[in-house]
């Protein structure tokens, strides 16, 4: 079924981890609430990507699949976060999350 | 040997994006980089031969779910301070590496739809055999990603309102 894949499998992956870290890196510096939302959209499509690259080095359609129900995965968790971003900044008047880490506010 | 060209280009244009909206200050022009990276991956995406997932990424990912991010950053900035901010944030050199990455993408597709789809790599899956599997096999896991949007709508629903800020002093 696969056709020699000319795109080196390690390569696509090796981007893919790159990428993955660069959105780790956003959530553990970054202190504002946005940057940090940004930053996991940025692990998720490098994760959705994984699964592209593996369907595209077998030649099936599973991978495609998986990168769709990630992408309800993303949008469920961007509404759920700008929700909770939006209550965070009506009671602290701040982005900043470090000023929401006591569990009693 | 083309294919291999595009996609180590998409691929340079995606990390460098990612790392600058990682690393910018201002949440508007983060968010303009991020959506660059997002049309790099759905290049890379067209060109691992996955078409459907490019278009899904440009659509759902750099359109819908970028909207909700302007909206919210809309909604934070308001005021005569957000006015200057826009002032402050429209400057014309902000927009020239977006641009410039812009432009690369849009060179790099218009090359790739007038090449033949021998610039693609191995095989093209395309959205019949897709969409074949997704109500096969995979129809509970659709059921699944219903429902969870359908929660995921709820618990926005909810965490948007503003009774709960009111009950702050009594029940927090």
């Amino acid at each position: 079924m696969s056709v020699a894949l000319t795109i080196p499998m390690e390569h696509g992956l090796l981007l893919a981890a790159i990428l993955f870290s660069i959105g780790l890196l956003g959530v553990m510096v970054r202190r504002n609430i946005i940057f940090i939302l940004m930053s996991l959209e940025i692990m998720l499509n490098a994760c959705a990507m994984v699964f592209i690259i593996a369907g595209a080095h077998w030649g099936q359609a599973d991978g495609q699949i998986m990168f769709m129900l990630i992408l309800s995965v993303a949008a469920a968790e961007v509404a759920v976060g700008l929700g909770l971003l939006l209550q965070v900044f009506r009671r602290f008047d701040s982005l900043d999350i470090d000023k929401a880490n006591r569990m009693r506010g | 040997m083309i294919q291999l060209g595009l996609f180590y280009m998409a691929a340079t244009i995606t990390v460098v994006a990612s790392l600058l909206a990682v690393t910018r200050y201002n949440a508007s022009h983060a968010l303009i980089y991020l959506i660059v990276s997002l049309l790099g991956s759905a290049i890379i995406f067209y060109v691992l031969g996955a078409p459907f997932a490019a278009v899904l990424e440009v659509l759902i990912y750099a359109g819908a779910i970028m909207v909700l991010f302007v909206f919210v950053i809309m909604m934070l900035n308001l005021g005569a301070a957000g006015v200057d901010n826009e002032h402050q944030w429209l400057q014309p050199r902000m927009w020239i590496i977006p641009s410039l990455l812009c432009l690369l993408l849009l060179a790099e597709i218009l090359f790739l739809l007038n090449t033949s789809s021998h610039a693609l790599s191995g095989t093209v899956v395309g959205p019949k055999v897709v969409g074949i599997e997704l109500f096969g096999p995979y129809v509970l896991a659709v059921e699944i990603a219903s429902m969870l949007l359908l929660a995921g709508l709820v618990g926005a629903y909810h965490l948007g309102r503003r009774y709960l800020l009111d009950m702050r002093g009594e029940s927090l």
